[in-house]
């Protein structure tokens, strides 16, 4: 039962995949029979993956790492950026 | 340590590696302390790599881990009854209880390993005693009763401890709770409807629920730690988030909430002391016998020695079927 497997659920149809947590298994098909029995208990989802952690590359989860710095400062990505008169209808 | 969970192979630490030397580290550490403080401060979650002081790291490996150890032992006062309880209905409730209770311990470790720690390693502190578990589970439960009082009164105070946890600091830990939180409402519940269920039976059954109350009663109140006064890491736990209420305002808050359940169900609490106080607005209650606590946490409760012993064997016997598991694995990845 060597592997680290993080686990994504989708809830229902529509829905993407959200990370629920994360189980040991020796193999995939068991990581995901020990995933539904794990984390599907009453009906949380009509699919699952799972995937070894070792195969996740991942950035720092801080929002203040570098790496999304280049994405904070260009405003005019966003409509409420752009002044519009009051009376322009459907803007 | 394992590389971890939510966020493997990081392939950027830009800014705060060490290479510059002592004095350039010691700024960057004050500055990632400050963040940290800082992100505390503004009531948002830590994650897995954040940068966090090695002394919250151990504290809340040490506080998941107990919790997770305390859902893992604590199926085994319950499960004595699976077999033996009255009816169909109550055994497959029982059972999907305590299959609960394993799927919660399960949820913690994996939160557990987020901090760089293994299950196995944490499976192993647990079997050396050299972590703990919380002191209730090593009481006996001799009567098919105590099921139902342990889902009114312990899982009561369970949930009375648990629901500020889903506000901890530390994110994985939270979202865990999260869920546990509301499955533990069906434990609770079941209880009570189970101790309703014996309070409508023979004067036999009423009397096996309030002999059952009278030995869970000061073990519940127990289960929220040491008073305040002798509680010294209360302080920094509740900076850092990680606790929410101190142990004496928990304990008052279930006294409160239990008290009108006790007198519905029609039993009473083994507390001559115990009365309602206008001028505070709450329920005043009698000394605890904290010499027990102390005496049940070192190992000399009733059943310490029998529910370590226990888990050994089910680690011990279930060792086949992990070996088996990863030949059976083995073999399917060769050709």
């Amino acid at each position: 039962m060597n592997d680290l497997y993080e686990v994504f659920v989708r809830g229902k149809r529509g829905l993407n995949h959200v990370h629920v947590g994360s189980l040991h298994a020796s193999d995939d098909e068991m990581a995901l029979r020990n995933a539904r029995d794990l984390y599907t208990r009453r009906n949380e989802g009509v699919s699952i993956w799972v995937v070894k952690a070792s195969h996740i590359t991942a950035s720092s989860p801080d929002e203040k790492d570098p790496f999304f710095a280049p994405s904070a400062d260009k405003v005019y990505r966003h409509p409420t950026f752009y002044d519009i008169p009051d009376d322009v209808p459907h803007m | 340590m394992t590389e971890r969970s939510e966020g493997i192979n990081k392939h950027s630490t830009s800014g705060h590696s060490s290479d510059e030397g002592g004095l350039m580290t010691a700024v960057a550490e004050t500055d990632l302390a400050r963040h940290f403080e800082h992100t505390i401060e503004r009531d948002q979650r830590i994650e897995p790599r954040d940068w966090m002081p090695e002394a919250y790291r151990a504290t809340m490996i040490r506080q998941i881990a107990q919790h997770a150890h305390s859902e893992i032992i604590g199926m085994q006062p319950e499960g004595d009854w699976i077999t033996r309880a009255p009816s169909l209905r109550r055994k497959a409730i029982l059972l999907a209880k305590v299959q609960d209770e394993a799927g919660h311990g399960l949820y913690l470790y994996s939160a557990a390993e987020t901090l760089g720690v293994d299950r196995a390693d944490l499976t192993t502190r647990l079997i050396e005693r050299r972590q703990k578990y919380s002191s209730i589970f090593n009481y006996p439960t001799p009567a098919y009763a105590d099921v139902g009082v342990i889902g009114w009164l312990v899982d009561g105070a369970a949930i009375c401890n648990q629901v500020p946890l889903c506000r901890s600091s530390y994110g994985p830990y939270a979202r865990a709770m999260i869920r546990i939180c509301k499955e533990e409402s069906f434990h609770q519940r079941q209880g009570y409807e189970l101790l309703m269920t014996m309070m409508r039976g023979t004067d036999a059954q009423r009397a096996m629920v309030q002999d059952a109350v009278d030995r869970w009663w000061w073990p519940s109140l127990m289960m929220f730690g040491p008073p305040d006064q002798d509680s010294p890491n209360t302080a920094r736990s509740m900076a850092w988030k990680v606790k929410r209420h101190t142990n004496d305002e928990l304990r008052q808050r279930f006294v409160d909430m239990t008290v009108p359940q006790a007198e519905a169900l029609g039993v009473t609490l083994p507390d001559p002391d115990l009365r309602w106080n206008p001028e505070r607005g709450h329920h005043d209650f009698g000394p605890i016998d904290w010499d027990e606590f102390k005496r049940v946490l070192r190992g000399d409760g009733p059943c310490n020695a029998e529910r370590i012993d226990r888990r050994r064997r089910a680690h011990e016997e279930g060792a086949w079927v992990r070996e088996a598991a990863a030949a059976h694995a083995a073999k399917r990845r060769t050709p």
